[in-house]
């Protein structure tokens, strides 16, 4: 099932304050099924805060948003039903330092969906397999490099079968020899079709697996389009001014 | 000196009072070992409720607070007072039927609760809310988050203080004995009234400090552990 307007997520004049701090002001977002929308900007633009108050970690101030046909900033929600099928991927990882990697990755499958054990197991084992961790499933988290656990951070979202999946800046916390193994995680969910909303300071990444950009600046969608339109030809001034910046930080 | 010596530490005395001394100090341990296991159960629900969320749980968490700031202020001395000789007295069966020893650990549970939920707390209170967070984010809830990441990670940093709090109430077992049960101290005390001689006190303080350096010890190791694990984790 989808929103009235066709759209798996659609957030509609989404407004969140921190006391007097307006952090997103009149935030207007659509995300179409198996999209993929990448939310770029300066730090403190709004990002972070956009994708909790999808999953709820935030409770916006005003306005609506609307996850596969239910609204979810209105009315009685049950948050844990949704939080099932919205995963979330943090720039610190935060897995559990003391669960092993499968422990971290059956946690949900087993306490939220009910599988047993022996079923929560193999399907973690297949996931872990898949992104090459398998070997590691035993390991504590504190054993493995930050590519490693920014995987297996992953691999827990995945393993609750989530319909979209949101990723928070899952690179910035990584040496840049790491980046390129979670980006080709990422990059191998888009083309299984897995709807997706990352705020990322990878442009060029940005660039080649969105269906959709949008750059915050200062809590406001300034502008979103096709990334070739808006890396290529942005329309707005401050838009310009934030790629250039980039750029000359040599970042794309 | 000599006159010291031989009043408190007579070997001659001291064999004399073993046995008694012994019997008595089973008393100890037995009191200890029932507290301590009630401590850790009932301060672990009281910090749990001290957390709870919400506007709902306030009256709640106002008797947490309220339980632990007046019995961590009390002296346990009066705790034991009250107990032993007051609770008997309220007329219900099976009260006027407890023995003081039973009531002494009531007393002992009380006022230890209060300390130990505190350590709880600043247990729980360590755990980064981002590990809550990426849990609630998986679809548990607000119990679940706190049994299977919270509490785990919490309970682990608490075991040194936690053993802490446990030599202190090892100790003050010999209070209860001021008021009625026929421990360690109280042992001792019969025994220099029948002899004129205090190295029964000795033999008292001998088997707690016998009881407490194995713990202390134990406490040292497991501080010293975490400490490594957690610098190899830093580097």
């Amino acid at each position: 099932m989808s929103s009235p307007n066709g759209h798996f997520v659609s957030v509609q004049k989404v407004t969140k304050r921190f006391g007097e701090l307006e952090v997103l002001k009149q935030v207007d977002l659509d995300v179409a099924e198996h999209n993929v929308v990448c939310l770029i900007g300066a730090s403190g633009s709004g990002k972070s805060t956009l994708l909790r108050c999808i999953n709820l970690l935030e409770k916006v101030d005003e306005g609506s948003i609307v996850v596969d046909g239910q609204p979810i900033t209105h009315g009685k929600v049950d948050v844990n039903a949704l939080r099932r099928k919205i995963g979330i991927v943090f720039q610190a990882y935060n897995l559990f330092p003391h669960m092993t990697v499968l422990q971290n990755v059956t946690l949900g499958p087993r306490k939220v969906r009910g599988l047993d054990r022996a079923k929560a197991r193999s399907a973690a084992l297949e996931l872990l397999r898949s992104i090459g961790l398998d070997d590691k499933a035993d390991e504590y988290p504190d054993r493995l490099s930050g590519g490693q656990q920014q995987r297996v951070a992953i691999a827990r979202a995945l393993a609750m079968e989530p319909k979209l999946l949101l990723l928070d800046e899952v690179t910035s916390a990584l040496d840049p020899q790491l980046v390129a193994e979670v980006l080709n995680l990422v990059r191998s969910l888009t083309e299984f079709g897995m709807t997706m909303i990352i705020a990322t300071h990878e442009m060029s990444f940005a660039r080649e697996v969105s269906d959709k950009v949008c750059f915050l600046d200062n809590g406001v969608i300034c502008e979103q389009g096709a990334p070739a339109q808006i890396f290529s030809d942005p329309q707005q001034p401050r838009t310009r001014e934030f790629l250039a910046r980039i750029i000359e930080a040599g970042r794309m | 000196m000599h006159r010291v010596l031989h009043a408190f530490t007579n070997p001659f005395a001291f064999r004399q009072a073993l046995p008694d001394i012994w019997s008595g100090f089973l008393i100890n341990v037995h009191m200890m070992v029932i507290a301590e296991a009630l401590v850790l159960v009932l301060a672990l629900l009281i910090a749990i409720v001290r957390g709870l969320p919400g506007r709902g749980s306030k009256p709640l968490r106002g008797l947490a607070i309220l339980y632990t700031d007046f019995f961590r202020g009390t002296p346990l001395t009066i705790v034991a007072y009250a107990c032993i000789l007051g609770l008997p007295g309220l007329g219900y069966g099976f009260l006027k039927n407890a023995s003081s020893e039973a009531l002494g650990v009531v007393a002992l549970t009380v006022v230890y609760t209060a300390y130990v939920t505190e350590v709880y707390r600043a247990g729980i209170e360590s755990v980064h809310g981002s590990q809550r967070m990426a849990a609630r984010s998986l679809g548990l809830s607000y119990l679940q988050a706190l049994r299977y990441v919270v509490l785990p990670q919490a309970i682990r940093r608490v075991i040194p203080p936690l053993l802490n709090d446990f030599i202190g109430l090892q100790k003050d077992t010999a209070i209860i004995g001021a008021i009625g049960v026929t421990e360690a101290a109280a042992q001792g005390t019969n025994f220099a009234n029948s002899y004129f001689n205090y190295t029964g006190y000795f033999v008292g303080a001998v088997f707690f400090v016998y009881l407490t350096i194995p713990l202390a010890r134990f406490t040292d190791h497991i501080i010293r552990e975490r400490e490594q694990r957690e610098r190899a984790a830093g580097g």
